[in-house]
């Protein structure tokens, strides 16, 4: 090894404890990263040199036969069919329906609109797109009807955000860490391309009476969800969905029309959308004054939480994956926040005693998922696993102690499915074991 | 011309406060339609009681109908079943949701009614009439003591009913709103 490459090797060495290393590391060239690998682990290693030599190369089937039929739309391979939502009503009886996202088991930061997360509250209504109405009224110079057809017409802007239930992560309110995946911790967030009409487009020609400050969004489904938002949104980037990621909407994410509320929480985004009023003060439905208002430690309940705050969390390695020995390994996540871009994510392998910035993947969007990566040796040691995201407007990620002392703990833990609290964004630990398990830790 | 965020919303603004059918260029494809026609879908209630319809009820006409059609998943007397319970007494303590009820957490009455309405009975919503919801809504709040056993509940006395909760509350980022 050369005196150049020695020194890039020690450098990288230098991220912090337990193995993590430079970021710069992952800049695609390979010979740091064997500079980084560091004595007994690499390839040159005596363990190296012991595996047996792979197989002689042979044909197999599918490259001596004439292939597949191509299909209209087409599906991913059978082989992938493991990777599904999880589903809390898989009968689909008189109550919700969850569906969550495989974190563990993607990579980027779109999520397929197969494997987006839905909540649904009186199932999945079937909308007819070409009878689907959807009225603004109310504290407008003069109530407007628009169809599908009609809102096709209308200048697009496209937004690649995230959605996220404001009772996603509940668990982690457990007082102990339940031995949940991430897709159980944190899979009703998920990210997708929306395509669709700036709402102050439309209200542009329905006029505002200055008394309005609310509008009230509600969906054509059967509890015809409702729910109430600042007029400030409505201005700002509120938008009429019609298209995620490049097609129209999934019917569970609210085919043909949703209202989409960047960085806000999700049962604030409509589906469904059909009636926007706009009123002089909020309704206080029952997902406002109930449902989405967290009890405090002290008894008082926050009201009109609407952001979903700074948060990451390691996607890989994570709960349900096990590590086949030691070596260097690429730690993957997600970090987003309803406030803005991410500015950085710091990662420890040891608990939280020491940290490294993690590389995040270009480009950085605002309100959208980021994913970070950082390049980890594990030296086959217990190793404790975090990450802590900052977003650009200053806000980070709290620390579970900090989060627990503001916003408090159950006294035990909850069913991994229950909405027993809301609005969670601390830390996430993972725990490599020696044996390459990953457990779900409080660090 | 503008440059700034600020004064592209400031003149936005000024369009929409001020025109209606607004200068900016856009495809006006909306089709005007009044507030009558609107109405069968106009549902929204305020808490001071806006939107509330005609009608009313007593908890002696919500009793029947509690029982026939609600019954099922809220439990016999609305003591709880598959379903939330929705006449309790418990104290509000800790920070569970499951802790939540009408009467320790909800803090206006208007919004029972208003998920009645729009929501129930799960598996047949809207098929009740205004009477009949102001009845299951006074049955509610009779059962929580929340009002005497013969309170009629409609658009003048619901929005009266003071939830015991109602100043509870703490607005999480004000700024937004």
């Amino acid at each position: 090894m050369s005196k150049h490459r020695d020194m890039r090797g020690q450098a990288l060495e230098a991220a912090a404890g337990n193995g993590l290393i430079d970021r710069r590391a992952l800049l695609g060239r390979g010979i740091a990263l064997a500079g980084a690998m560091g004595a007994g682990i690499g390839p040159s290693s005596a363990a190296a040199g012991a595996e047996p030599l792979a197989q002689p190369l042979a044909d197999p089937s599918w490259s001596l036969e004439f292939g597949d039929r191509t299909s209209p739309y087409q599906m991913r391979s059978k082989f992938e069919a493991k990777v599904v939502r999880t589903l809390s009503n898989p009968k689909n009886e008189f109550r919700n329906s969850h569906s969550r996202t495989p974190h563990h088991q993607l990579e980027g930061t779109t999520t397929p609109n197969g494997l987006h997360f839905t909540i649904n509250h009186g199932g999945i209504p079937e909308i007819d797109p070409d009878q689907h109405r959807l009225v603004i009224h109310g504290l407008v110079k003069r109530p407007l009807e628009f169809t599908l057809e009609t809102l096709s017409r209308y200048p697009m802007v496209s937004r690649t955000t995230f959605v996220e239930c404001g009772g996603n992560s509940a668990p982690m309110f457990s007082p102990e860490p339940l031995q949940e995946t991430v897709q159980a911790l944190h899979g009703l967030a998920s990210c997708a391309e929306w395509t669709g009409v700036r709402l102050s487009t439309l209200l542009e020609e329905t006029g505002i009476d200055p008394r309005a400050t609310w509008f009230i969004a509600e969906g054509a489904d059967s509890p015809h969800l409702s729910r109430s938002v600042p007029m400030k949104k409505a201005l700002d980037d509120a938008m009429i969905a019609l298209y995620q990621n490049g097609e129209r909407l999934m019917p569970g994410n609210g085919y043909p029309m949703r209202l989409l509320l960047p960085g806000y929480e999700g049962n604030m985004n409509v589906k469904f959308l059909r009636r926007i009023k706009l009123v002089e003060q909020p309704a206080l439905s029952m997902y406002e004054a109930r449902t989405y208002s967290p009890i405090l430690p002290s008894g008082k309940a926050y009201r009109f939480y609407f952001l979903q705050e700074v948060k990451s969390f390691i996607t890989y390695p994570s709960h349900g994956h096990a590590l086949k020995g030691p070596g260097l390994y690429e730690i993957s996540g997600i970090a987003y926040s309803g406030t803005g871009p991410i500015e950085k994510v710091m990662v420890s392998a040891d608990g939280g005693q020491s940290w490294a910035q993690a590389a995040l993947q270009e480009p950085v969007l605002s309100k959208a998922f980021t994913r970070f990566r950082l390049p980890w040796r594990w030296n086959g040691g217990p190793a404790t696993l975090l990450s802590r995201a900052w977003d650009q407007s200053g806000n980070v990620q709290p620390t579970r102690a900090e989060f627990v002392a503001a916003r408090g703990e159950l006294t035990k833990p909850p069913p991994v499915l229950g909405f027993l609290n809301q609005h969670y964004n601390s830390i996430t630990s993972w725990g490599v074991a020696s044996n390459g398990e990953v457990k779900h830790v409080y660090a | 011309m503008f440059t700034r965020n600020g004064a592209i919303a400031t003149a936005s603004l000024w369009l929409v406060l001020t025109g209606g059918v607004s200068l900016a260029e856009t495809p006006n494809l909306g089709r005007p339609i009044d507030e009558a026609a609107i109405a069968a879908w106009d549902i929204s209630i305020l808490p001071d009681g806006t939107g509330l319809p005609k009608g009313s009820g007593a908890p002696a006409q919500g009793a029947p109908i509690y029982a026939e059609k609600c019954a099922a998943c809220h439990g016999d007397n609305g003591k709880g079943g598959e379903a939330a319970a929705l006449v309790s007494d418990r104290q509000l303590a800790g920070i569970s949701a499951a802790q939540k009820t009408i009467k320790n957490f909800w803090p206006y009455s208007t919004t029972i009614f208003d998920f009645i309405r729009r929501a129930m009975p799960f598996q047949m919503p809207r098929s009740l009439s205004d009477d009949e919801v102001y009845a299951l809504t006074a049955y509610i709040l009779a059962e929580n003591k929340l009002i005497g056993a013969t309170d009629t509940m409609d658009a003048q006395t619901l929005p009266k009913v003071k939830m015991p909760n109602r100043d509870n509350f703490i607005i999480r980022f004000p700024d937004r709103i």
